[in-house]
């Protein structure tokens, strides 16, 4: 479970994190909506462990434990993952050498002996086969040359290689044309289970038309302004977060 | 004539090399006219330093304080030698000439008959027999005619080996070239070799400097590889472990033929102090120079990659790739200048300089310089002194990577991309394992 208490969190003096809660539960699919600028990406980014923000109050408990104190790698190996927005291009590196890395560093972490060439290979190939990931892709440096399309889709099939507790997307559905948001968001309805919870940020209602939400959350000026259920998506489509912004203001 | 009106006092370096030329050191055979030509242009030079322009980032004057011995041969010792080359050998195929502490030695040179094509000899036995060819292509420096180091290589050359490939000859073995000076005291070497590729020939050339040295040693060495029409030279160099009060410095003259393809790498793994001098010369049409470097530094080295490739004839393409990594204090220099004479019409020239500096005390100098007389041609430079771009260590963090295995996999990618360069399989796998080894014991520390 995991669970944002009163959080506070600062990027060069301007607050952009102001008291914000939030509890997803074990199996819970969240989605957070909320305009532009309003902090949902910092948000995803504190969670993480990302270094450029300063975190003036509150906890980010996992399973009970504050994680705030944790560096990303641990975060990420405690089953934190976040599905960035602009996943980052790595010339140089081959995407498998990649995902090797990460999942002997995982195993590592949970005290596991690393996995054989053979099984690694098996298990990125059967992974990469359901979300579309040709082998050619898996050939090239990390995410260089990839479309936008491409990049998320590599980004789930890290998720589903990596089984995380929680799941982050931000922003998955951004650039993503009808055919690849299906499939991305099959992909992520596959990973949906007892013990793995979602946070699914996103601009628009269409993304949760594929992965149905349990809970949604509207957020605005940097804290949950309202939580509802899946029909909160809908209105917002209506009205808009005019509403919103003002209720929070 | 008019004497300067100040004369610049003489170092103890100058001074002691300058005598060893004067008193006729018994080794240097032959070639009378161009040593003394040179021991002249050195003595008015005298060691290069801050105020020459192509020195001003390597100070040699304040590195080399005192001049080190030339050893005499006899004092060799060859178990010390095989030992130090048992490594190299065993990584490579190579059909290797040795010059052991300043001298030819063909006793730790490979046995067996040379490649089919090949013929060599040792620079001592060539300028002893006053071989003209020779002489005229150690006479011309290209480019490189004026550098005070160069002078003095000249002038003091020991030995080294000349080899000849004939023309059409597709060498199938790599050539290594092997400088070993070893143990007991500070020493130094002059060694000059010759690489004259027929026309049509080709050939893989690998010159490896001093594989274990435990002594704060001075080189300097050149290499000329003359490469003939529509002949392909892939070249490779490397300064293996060096102390770190050693100094090695190396200059490469290459002198292109027409539709002729010249391919050169450089590792610097490590070093005390390392000058790689390269001058290039096109001189007939539609030919391809490729030059690449990748430098890594730690410490307080310090090495320097000083360029020129001059264009004296048209429709010919340049290209040149250098990267350095340099921690702690250490210091890389890059200076590339790229000259494009008047009838060069349609030269196509690009050169890049890349640094990552992960110390907060190393420091990059990067000096790329375009001199273009002609009026029809695409010339460009780029140079970038950088960190790793922690976005890229967060987003492989968020995967479990540590920050070190994070670093390292940024650091090994960067590494990597430049070794591409390196034509021969055999080589680059044995540079990447240098260069992963560097790698791995910055993590480790």
């Amino acid at each position: 479970m995991l669970e944002v208490k009163n959080l506070h969190v600062s990027v060069g003096g301007r607050k952009i994190l102001d008291g914000l809660n939030l509890t997803v539960k074990d199996g819970e699919v969240a989605a957070i909506m909320g305009p532009n600028g309003t902090g949902k990406s910092t948000l995803s980014y504190v969670i993480a462990g990302r270094e450029d923000y300063d975190v003036e109050e509150g906890e980010v408990l996992l399973d009970g434990a504050n994680i705030l104190e944790m560096d990303a790698t641990d975060r990420a190996n405690a089953g934190v993952f976040l599905a960035f927005q602009y996943p980052l291009e790595i010339p140089g590196v081959a995407t498998m050498t990649f995902l090797k890395a990460a999942l002997n560093a995982q195993a590592r972490a949970k005290g596991q002996g690393e996995l054989q060439t053979p099984e690694f290979m098996k298990k990125v190939r059967e992974a990469a086969t359901k979300l579309g990931v040709n082998q050619d892709m898996l050939k090239r440096p990390l995410n260089v040359g990839f479309s936008g399309g491409e990049k998320k889709r590599m980004e789930i099939l890290q998720m589903a290689l990596l089984q995380p507790k929680i799941g982050i997307l931000d922003e998955t559905d951004s650039g993503l044309d009808i055919d690849a948001l299906r499939i991305v968001a099959d992909g992520v309805n596959a990973l949906r289970a007892q013990d793995r919870s979602f946070l699914v940020i996103t601009h628009y209602q269409r993304l949760l038309d594929y992965i149905k939400p349990d809970t949604v959350h509207v957020m605005a000026k940097g804290k949950i302004a309202r939580t509802g259920g899946p029909e909160l998506a809908l209105e917002l489509e209506k009205s808009g977060y005019a509403a919103f912004t003002g209720e929070a203001a | 004539m008019n004497k300067p009106f100040f004369q610049r006092q003489r170092t103890e370096a100058e001074a002691a090399l300058i005598d060893r030329f004067d008193q006729g050191d018994r080794r240097l055979v032959g070639a009378c006219d161009l040593r003394a030509a040179a021991m002249r242009r050195f003595a008015e030079a005298g060691l290069p330093n801050r105020r020459v322009e192509s020195w001003h980032y390597t100070d040699l004057r304040s590195a080399m304080r005192t001049a080190a011995l030339v050893r005499a041969p006899e004092t060799a010792t060859l178990p010390g030698a095989r030992e130090c080359l048992a490594k190299p050998l065993a990584q490579t195929s190579a059909h290797r000439f040795v010059i052991f502490n300043g001298s030819f030695n063909a006793d730790l040179s490979s046995e067996g008959p040379l490649p089919e094509g090949v013929s060599a000899t040792s620079l001592a036995a060539a300028l002893g027999a006053g071989d003209q060819d020779v002489l005229a292509a150690l006479g011309d420096s290209g480019p490189g005619e004026g550098d005070a180091v160069v002078a003095l290589n000249t002038a003091l050359m020991q030995d080294g080996v000349v080899i000849r490939i004939a023309p059409g000859v597709k060498v199938e073995r790599p050539l290594s070239i092997f400088n070993i000076i070893s143990g007991g005291f500070a020493q130094a070497t002059f060694l000059r070799s010759l690489v004259i590729v027929g026309a049509g020939a080709s050939v893989v050339l690998d010159e490896i400097t001093g594989v274990s040295v435990p002594d704060a040693t001075q080189s300097n060495e050149a290499l000329t590889v003359v490469v003939g029409d529509g002949a392909r030279v892939d070249y490779s160099a490397q300064v293996a472990e060096q102390h770190e009060k050693a100094v090695a410095l190396h200059s490469l003259f290459v002198m292109m033929g027409a539709n002729a393809i010249f391919n050169g790498f450089c590792l610097t793994p490590t070093a005390g102090l390392v000058r790689r001098q390269i001058f290039a010369r096109l001189e007939g049409e539609h030919s391809t120079i490729s030059l690449g470097g990748l430098s890594l530094l730690r410490g307080r080295q310090h090495a320097d990659t000083t360029l020129v490739v001059e264009h004296a004839v048209p429709n010919c393409v340049s290209r040149e790739l250098f990267r350095h990594i340099l921690d702690d204090e250490s210091t890389g220099v890059f200076q590339g200048k790229v000259i494009v004479r008047q009838h060069a019409q349609k030269t196509d020239g690009g050169m890049k300089s890349q640094t990552l500096v992960l110390g907060e005390d190393a420091s990059m100098n990067n000096k790329p310089e375009l001199e273009i007389f002609a009026d029809d041609v695409v010339c460009g430079h780029g140079a970038t002194v950088g960190q790793l771009d922690k976005n890229q260590i967060f987003y492989l963090q968020a995967r479990g990577l540590s920050r070190g295995e994070a670093e390292s996999l940024l650091l090994d990618a960067f590494a990597s991309e430049a070794l591409e360069l390196v034509a021969d399989e055999e080589i680059r796998t044995r540079f990447q394992t240098q260069a992963s080894d560097w790698l791995a014991a910055r993590s480790g520390r």
